[in-house]
């Protein structure tokens, strides 16, 4: 399966990547390259195998119930690009 | 150079607990080492009073006889790492600047353990690259050099360039690193160093940036066996914070070293043998089977059917997690953002493509296509199918080995910019490396010699999950016979 | 299953459209803290201020899941008589939005906590028999988003992560209603269960339990239609609103010619219309994949043992006892409504009073005084106890029924117990007859007209007799005795 511009365009949208068109004229050889190699999966036979759930045998460990978090307001804060007032500021949004 | 900064980790905590030369000495000669190698480029920061001050506590506590395991030893940290207060960039623009309030749980295990820190160590970005030269803050150049007499810039090898070379050059006894698909053993291989990933889930990865989190492990890099050992005891054990973490003691590895082999099986499998790789890599390979044999292991034949689908396999599930791990770098809470636009779409669009490099940015597009509607299941789900062929192919071949001997990479250390031209290329450095990834299972380099033009070779060892233990005993056999004292060529 | 009312149809221009709708509860889950961090979870807290380094989604943060916020859904799941899945698994639902720290939603596709249940509402509370049971097809726990704000700034929105990490179920049921009162129904007795296992407080007004609406339309008996999903209703009227809105547009615009989008809508109660989302393409492609942060969640025995044993008795379960203990299925159901109610009433039950008179008096006398002072049941100045005290006092014939009512006014004002206001205002009811004999012989000898014209035949003035002994005796006299009394004396 190989990707025309459109389809980079439409990946390149759904991954909030604003590329310009020579990056994109470069990435569709580029991809295309990378995914006609990574098919070769294909000739792998794997019926009745079932993807992988767990890289090492282990139990899933739930925590107890209880407040030992937060309240770090100034470290939530403290790299922020724009913070005001206690918020994240970012552009506006219309909804 | 100092005397101090050609001792191992193993000999500098002999020396120091015994009085030879004190904390203080030791940070200084690494210090002084660390800013004399600048155009290495293999620190992105330098943090030399964070050394000292870890010094002159180590040096303190010596005296009231409360030591700890590292007192005294300073270390290098890949810039991977969230260290409170340091810059922590993982090799990229988008995290420039960016100071976590927050210790990684490894490295706040090693600094707990008394050891100081030199600085953060250069990489590739998000740890995508098998040569360093993905870096936005420049590539890191080895150490080393080839014997011919030209002065190419060689590459430490990646993504932990920066901690390859440092250890390499003398600059730190130790380095963190961390392994996605061969980022440890690689580097280690090409700078002549030691290097070990552990069992998946091993080490936490509690404020480890994350690149792929099935595959991402922290592990040591170091002059010798021993000195990974003693750093691997530190860095390892159970984190509540890290769902995958392991909930197992940690083994004293070190106390349970030994190059005695005899009763152990090494398996050499025979998918292994390649095409177009040099005669000189399989015969650093056949040289570790004999010095496997002399420490009176039992070699055997074996197949892992499924080698050549774990590079592909790897390119599917790696940049898959990946493009979802890259989500949060959006602008909005840390890190780089692009202003003067308009809305919010567009400032994360901008944000990220002003802040990711090339590779990333190919990696986020090949994981976002094979996620999406109508790929899914051809691409990601098929993926998956065939890692668990790659883990069972292990298992099946541990029914009949303790141990599995490979070479780590298909080459030596090429110079920069050589292999940039074509992706795929660059991938295929990690051809050894990524089964062992793929199936979590603990794998180590150690280095066997040198090429026909003087620079190292590595030899990988694999073994059974949560055996560290067998591979760093077998990496110790091998260490012992191999005799490698060789060190780069000072340059810089 | 009987229909207790002519089913519900929007009438076109060319004939009748039945609706046919389901709907995605959003209910937050009560726990302390939240469902992959530490962070607290209580409502109305200062911006940021309850948010960890995880609900940030700082460099290196991972998940760890809260077992309580687990176990919630599970009770949740087995009070609604779902399939429980003892093996399920996380998945990251992938886009962009400032309320969505780590880029993507930590939730369940594939393989979801809970399965197949379902819910039986009462379309006429007065009709035990207009019951119908709507199918819930799954439940599955996830992260809710933060909040943004718009009007704070000309230029900025504004970003509280606090609400970010809180877990939530999202319980989705069958497409099995096919009106709004049926929807509105619905939602309210699923609110009330919720309500009942304390899983969530079923707040709509302040978002701890919100609803999307799938509407679509046919001809009766055809396949279904294109069904609209309208998101985030947060009551139960504005829920019955967006169907009957809905339903109408798309039938209006089917038979205009046109075909129904498949699309997200959005309510806007002050117009009371639905209209699209601004388009967010892409919107559907989530990229759902197993986390890899976390491993398959299993439950073991124990864990589901003790699950079921936490549950109080439900809604249907506590109605049907009601029943059965003589009290009216209108009584019973309205009992029923509120778990707080129904505590309250237990209570009552509890302490000795007969079932039937303490539903009656409940629902007439004792919800009449909340409604009057604009009183929850949780505000009640009366305890079961005393209730039942005042109760027993008209049971053992103390006082009458009509005494009983000054009785609890005064208890309401001065926080008295009955028997203490009975003794103090001599309000005992007599039962002598030799006083009651003398009070009726003055009525009938001052009424001697009314007699005659009684025993001539206007039998209805004997309520008059009765009403002018009980002025007389002021309420104390015993009715039965005044009743029997009279006749024996009028012949």
């Amino acid at each position: 399966m190989s990707v025309n511009e459109d389809q980079v365009r439409h990946v390149a949208r759904l991954a909030r990547l604003a590329l310009g068109d020579d990056e994109i004229d470069r990435m569709v050889p580029e991809l295309n390259n990378i995914l006609g190699w990574v098919e070769q999966l294909g000739e792998v036979d794997t019926d009745g195998v079932d993807p992988l759930t767990a890289v090492i045998d282990n139990k899933l460990r739930l925590r107890d119930d209880v407040v030992d978090d937060g309240d770090v307001r100034d470290d939530i804060l403290k790299n922020a690009p724009d913070a005001q007032h206690g918020f994240f500021a970012v552009p506006k949004v219309i909804e | 150079m100092s005397e101090l900064t050609l001792k191992t980790i193993t000999e500098l905590r002999e020396g120091f607990r015994a009085g030879d030369f004190s904390a203080r000495e030791i940070a200084e000669a690494f210090n002084a080492a660390v800013a004399a190698g600048r155009p290495l480029n293999a620190f992105t920061v330098e943090t030399p009073e964070l050394a000292l001050a870890a010094a002159e506590a180590a040096d303190s506590d010596r005296t009231t006889g409360a030591l700890k395991p590292l007192s005294g030893i300073p270390l290098g940290i890949k810039d991977l790492f969230a260290t409170e207060g340091v810059d922590s960039t993982s090799g990229s623009n988008i995290l420039k600047g960016f100071k976590p309030t927050y210790e990684s749980t490894v490295s706040g295990k090693l600094k707990a353990a008394g050891s100081g820190m030199l600085g953060k160590l250069n990489m590739d970005e998000f740890a995508m690259g098998s040569s360093n030269e993905t870096s936005a803050y420049g590539p890191v150049i080895s150490p080393w050099k080839r014997n011919d007499g030209g002065n190419v810039a060689l590459t430490p090898g990646g993504s932990s360039g920066g901690s390859a070379a440092a250890l390499a050059a003398g600059l730190a006894p130790g380095v963190t690193g961390t392994d996605t698909g061969g980022s440890i053993r690689q580097p280690a291989a090409f700078t002549g160093i030691c290097g070990i990933k552990p069992t998946y889930g091993r080490c936490s990865r509690w404020g480890i940036v994350a690149f792929a989190s099935s595959l991402d492990q922290a592990g040591p890099m170091a002059r010798t066996v021993r000195d990974c050992a003693i750093m691997l005891e530190v860095m390892a054990g159970f984190d509540p914070k890290d769902a995958t973490s392991l909930n197992l003691p940690v083994p004293q590895w070190e106390a349970g070293l030994t190059g005695d082999l005899r009763g152990k099986k090494v398996g050499i499998p025979r998918e292994y043998r390649i095409d177009g790789v040099p005669d000189e890599i399989n015969a650093i390979w056949d040289r570790g089977i004999e010095w496997l044999k002399d420490a009176g292991a039992e070699v055997v034949q074996i197949s892992l059917p499924h080698t050549k689908y774990a590079l592909p396999t790897y390119y599917i599930i790696a940049p898959a997690e990946a493009s979802s791990n890259l989500a949060r770098y959006d602008g909005v809470r840390y890190g780089l953002r692009e202003m003067g636009v308009k809305s919010l779409d567009d400032m994360y669009a901008a944000t990220r493509a002003a802040g990711f490099g090339a590779e990333v940015k190919r990696r986020i597009m090949i994981g976002t296509y094979v996620l999406s509607a109508g790929f899914y299941d051809a691409y990601f789900t098929k993926a998956q199918k065939v890692r668990t062929l790659i883990k069972q192919d292990f298992a099946q071949a541990f029914e009949q080995c303790d141990l599995i001997l490979t070479p780590t990479a298909p080459s030596a250390a090429f110079g920069l910019q050589e292999k940039l031209a074509d992706p795929l290329a660059m991938y295929l450095n990690d051809v050894f490396a990524v089964p062992a990834s793929l199936a979590g299972l603990p794998a180590m380099s150690v280095p066997g010699g040198l090429d026909g033009q003087g620079l190292p070779l590595g030899i990988h060892l694999i073994g059974r999950e949560l055996d560290e233990q067998g591979v760093l005993n077998a990496g110790l056999a091998i260490e012992e016979r191999a005799g490698f004292n060789h060190r780069p060529k000072r340059w810089w | 299953m009987a229909d207790a009312t002519a089913p519900y149809r929007i009438k076109g221009a060319t004939g009748d459209w039945e609706v046919v709708v389901g709907l995605e509860v959003h209910a937050q889950v009560v726990s302390n803290a939240k469902l992959f961090s530490g962070a607290a979870t209580a409502f109305g807290a200062e911006p940021n201020t309850q948010v960890s380094l995880v609900d940030a989604a700082m460099p290196g943060m991972l998940p760890v899941p809260n077992r309580e916020c687990i176990r919630q859904a599970v009770r949740t799941g087995m009070a609604l008589d779902a399939v429980i899945n003892r093996w399920s698994r996380f998945d990251r639902k992938n886009y962009f939005y400032a309320d969505l720290p780590q880029g993507y939603q930590i939730s369940q596709l594939y393989h979801p906590l809970v399965g197949p249940g379902e819910v039986e509402i009462l379309l006429d509370e007065k009709d035990e028999n207009s019951v119908k049971q709507i199918g819930i097809e799954r439940i599955h726990v996830e992260q809710d988003a933060g909040k943004l704000m718009h009007d704070q700034h000309p230029t900025m929105s504004y970003v509280d992560l606090n609400r970010s990490g809180v877990a939530l179920m999202e319980i989705v049921s069958r497409p099995d209603m096919r009106s709004p009162a049926e929807a509105g129904a619905y939602l309210r007795k699923l609110r009330a269960i919720l309500r009942y296992v304390g899983s969530c407080d079923g707040n709509m007004e302040e978002g701890s339990m919100r609803a999307d609406v799938n509407v679509s339309v046919r001809r009766p008996g055809e396949e279904f239609g294109t069904r609209t999903e309208t998101k985030n209703v947060n009551s139960v009227r504005f829920v019955m609103a967006v169907i009957e809105h809905e339903a109408r547009r798309q039938v209006e615009l089917i038979e205009e010619g046109g075909t129904v989008a498949q699309e997200t809508r959005l309510y806007d109660p002050d117009k009371n219309v639905t209209r699209t989302l601004r388009s967010k393409e892409d919107a559907h492609d989530y990229r759902y994949f197993p986390d890899p942060d976390l491993l398959p969640l299993e439950l073991d025995e124990a864990f589901l043992e003790e699950c079921r044993a936490s549950l109080p008795e439900l809604p249907d379960a506590k109605r049907k006892r009601f029943e059965g203990l003589g009290i009216s299925a209108y009584n019973a159901s309205v009992l029923t409504a509120e778990v707080e109610t129904a505590r309250w009433f237990d209570g009552l039950l509890n302490a000795g009073a007969e079932p039937k008179q303490a539903s009656n008096w409940t629902v007439a006398e004792l919800f009449g005084a909340l409604n009057r002072t604009g009183k929850s049941i949780d505000e009640c100045p009366i305890s079961p106890e005393e209730a039942a005290d005042l109760l027993k006092l008209v049971a053992d014939g103390t006082i009458s029924g009509t005494i009983a009512k000054q009785v609890f006014e005064i208890m309401l004002e001065t926080g008295d117990a009955p028997s203490k206001i009975v003794e103090e205002r001599g309000l005992k009811q007599t039962s002598d007859t030799g006083a009651i004999d003398a009070e009726i012989d003055k009525i009938l000898a001052a009424h001697a007209d009314k007699v005659a014209e009684y025993k001539a035949g206007k039998e209805q003035l004997f309520g008059f007799f009765v009403g002018q002994t009980m002025k007389a005796m002021a309420g104390k006299g015993n009715p039965q005795v005044v009743n029997e009394r009279l006749r024996a004396k009028l012949g």
